[in-house]
């Protein structure tokens, strides 16, 4: 990767994705500002999607036809430039629905594993035990780490965040303790787009023999991400939110790791002998892929990797901060916004939450909509992310490659416009 | 314009001047409710009064939808049997799941028809419904412990 290359030229890109050129609400330009919840697709992700289905389409894995096997290739090569676009081997990616389903998949095969073989032994947890986990995750990274502490009764303790929104690390060591067995942590938060110290993290818990799983959500998609060189142990990803199809997720596992974890989801497809009285398992990734996987899903996500290691993740992620720091600047200076998070764009990615003063973060969605831009409104799924930084909700913007610095500016000035809406200004 | 359509005069004037807002004693059932796309929330009380309604208060964080609908909601109900309560509430739900293809009467829902517009952005009926939904948690629990 370069960092001296050329900045993105986004009036050829835009013309990449149809949708960004329909209008909304009677006739406004779409300002597309929510690619933090899903992003929009290139045609050549669409193309891709097509192609396949009219001319490869069938069940992967099974069939002595020649469509069986075009289709299984067609599958697999997308598994292969995946794991090349993530530093991560063919073997160590397992196709899930979502990346939930990712950190479910490693929080179920957890509380497996004391009902399966010696090998299973180092993802035990029960008593005694304790899950780390931060106070900025998403649901999906949090929520299964909950509810495992509650199926084991292990400890879940965690990370909280200083007030602008940043890991609190002053005392690693006594959260990571020679008691954690798991340290689940995001790369980016969704919310603010603050970029974690994965090194940090993984050398404290390398230290005490616990494993890492990485939200990698928001990350993958914005920016290079190398697995291995990360360090980490377990990573999960989507494919909606970096130009993919939705309904197909990834979970990187450490080879070793992969082999030893038992399954989650049982079935077809991930056994290798069944018989009445029990069965046997597949080698990974087969072993978490049970039953008829999504297939033009997984070819529409190669094509997306594809697509974003031409237009170059450096490249990318110096566009969305330039954005960052414009929009930092923009809403600032409109009085009665509180930013929340950090008020700098240092590690951070493009995500920009917000309040206005005496107007509802469903209100002021509701104004901008009206004017053609798309924002969340909510918690985001990080509700005790904005219950620490003291925000029952909030807006927020979220960038991506096909953005520009007008569209920041229609952001601004659509904020006044909600102030003076609400008669707030 | 579509924002006027919806956010009624009614509305924002309920939303700046609440009516009925804040917890009282007595009352015989409290419900807490919450709409977890966004996080608003409302603690709503009931006090009946054998089958009347004698006393709705309630305290929430909401947007100006939420916020206003459980204002207009103390005005339609308080003072009511729970009948006629319970069937202004059915009028509202239906009007709000009409995506704006009913014509309310007015009669019946008084300020409420403010929200027929509302009723055409699916993503905000939760929000003018989350009082109502308390309101017949808390009567339902105030006779449930009666």
């Amino acid at each position: 990767m370069t960092t001296t290359a050329a900045p993105l030229d986004v009036t050829a890109l835009r013309a990449d994705f149809p949708i960004l050129s329909r209008t909304v609400r009677d006739g406004k330009r779409l300002v597309y500002l929510d690619s933090g919840a899903t992003s929009q697709r290139p045609t050549q992700v669409l193309d891709a999607e097509k192609a396949f289905l009219q001319e490869h389409n069938a069940a992967v894995h099974r069939g002595a036809h020649q469509l069986a096997e075009e289709a299984t290739d067609a599958y697999e090569g997308a598994r292969q430039r995946i794991a090349d676009f993530v530093g991560a081997d063919f073997g160590e990616l397992v196709f899930t629905k979502n990346a939930t389903e990712g950190f479910n998949l490693v929080a179920y095969a957890m509380g497996n594993a004391a009902t399966s073989g010696p090998e299973a032994k180092r993802f035990v947890v029960g008593p005694g035990d304790e899950i780390v986990v931060t106070e900025m995750e998403h649901h999906a990274n949090l929520v299964p780490w909950q509810q495992l502490a509650a199926r084991t009764g292990a400890t879940l303790k965690w990370f909280g965040l200083t007030s602008d929104g940043r890991l609190d690390l002053s005392d690693v060591d006594s959260v990571i303790t020679p008691r954690t067995k798991v340290v689940a942590f995001t790369h980016q938060s969704n919310v603010t787009g603050v970029i974690n110290p994965v090194d940090v993290l993984v050398a404290a818990a390398r230290k005490v023999g616990a494993l890492t799983v990485l939200d990698a959500c928001q990350s993958v998609p914005h920016g290079p991400v190398d697995f291995r060189e990360l360090g980490v142990d377990f990573a999960s990803f989507s494919g909606h939110k970096m130009l993919g199809p939705s309904g197909i997720g990834v979970l990187y596992g450490r080879r070793e790791l992969l082999e030893a974890l038992p399954p989650f989801i049982t079935g077809g497809s991930m056994i290798e002998l069944v018989k009445m009285e029990g069965s046997t398992f597949a080698p990974p990734p087969q072993r978490f892929e049970a039953g008829s996987p999504m297939t033009s899903q997984a070819v529409g996500l190669g094509a997306a990797v594809d697509y974003l290691g031409v237009v170059g993740m450096e490249r990318i992620h110096a566009h969305e901060h330039a954005l960052t720091v414009a929009a930092l600047e923009g809403l600032s200076a409109v009085q009665g916004v509180r930013l929340i998070g950090p008020s700098d764009a240092v590690h951070r990615g493009g995500a920009v939450p917000f309040e206005i003063e005496g107007v509802h973060p469903h209100d002021a969605g509701q104004v901008l909509d009206s004017l053609g831009i798309a924002v969340r409104v909510g918690h985001h799924c990080a509700w005790p992310l904005h219950r620490c930084l003291n925000a029952q909700s909030s807006v927020r913007a979220t960038f991506y490659l096909y953005n520009t610095l007008d569209e920041v500016d229609a952001l601004v000035d659509g904020v006044r416009e909600a102030q003076k809406f609400f008669g707030v200004a | 314009m579509q924002l006027q359509q919806m956010y009624q005069e009614i509305i924002l004037d309920h939303y700046k001047n609440p009516h009925g807002r804040g917890l009282r004693d007595p009352f015989d059932a409290e419900s807490f409710q919450v709409n977890p796309t966004c996080g608003d929330e409302v603690t709503l009380r009931v006090k009946l009064d054998g089958e009347t309604v004698a006393d709705v208060s309630y305290d929430g964080q909401g947007c100006s939808i939420s916020q206003a609908s459980t204002s207009v909601l103390t005005d339609l109900v308080v003072g009511k049997p729970v009948g006629e309560a319970f069937k202004k509430m059915d009028a509202f739900v239906e009007l709000m799941q009409s995506r704006g293809q009913i014509e309310p009467d007015e009669d019946v829902l008084e300020d409420g028809i403010a929200f027929a517009g509302v009723s055409k952005y699916p993503a905000r009926v939760k929000c003018a419904l989350l009082g109502w939904m308390a309101f017949k948690d808390a009567v339902a629990r105030s006779q449930g412990a009666a």
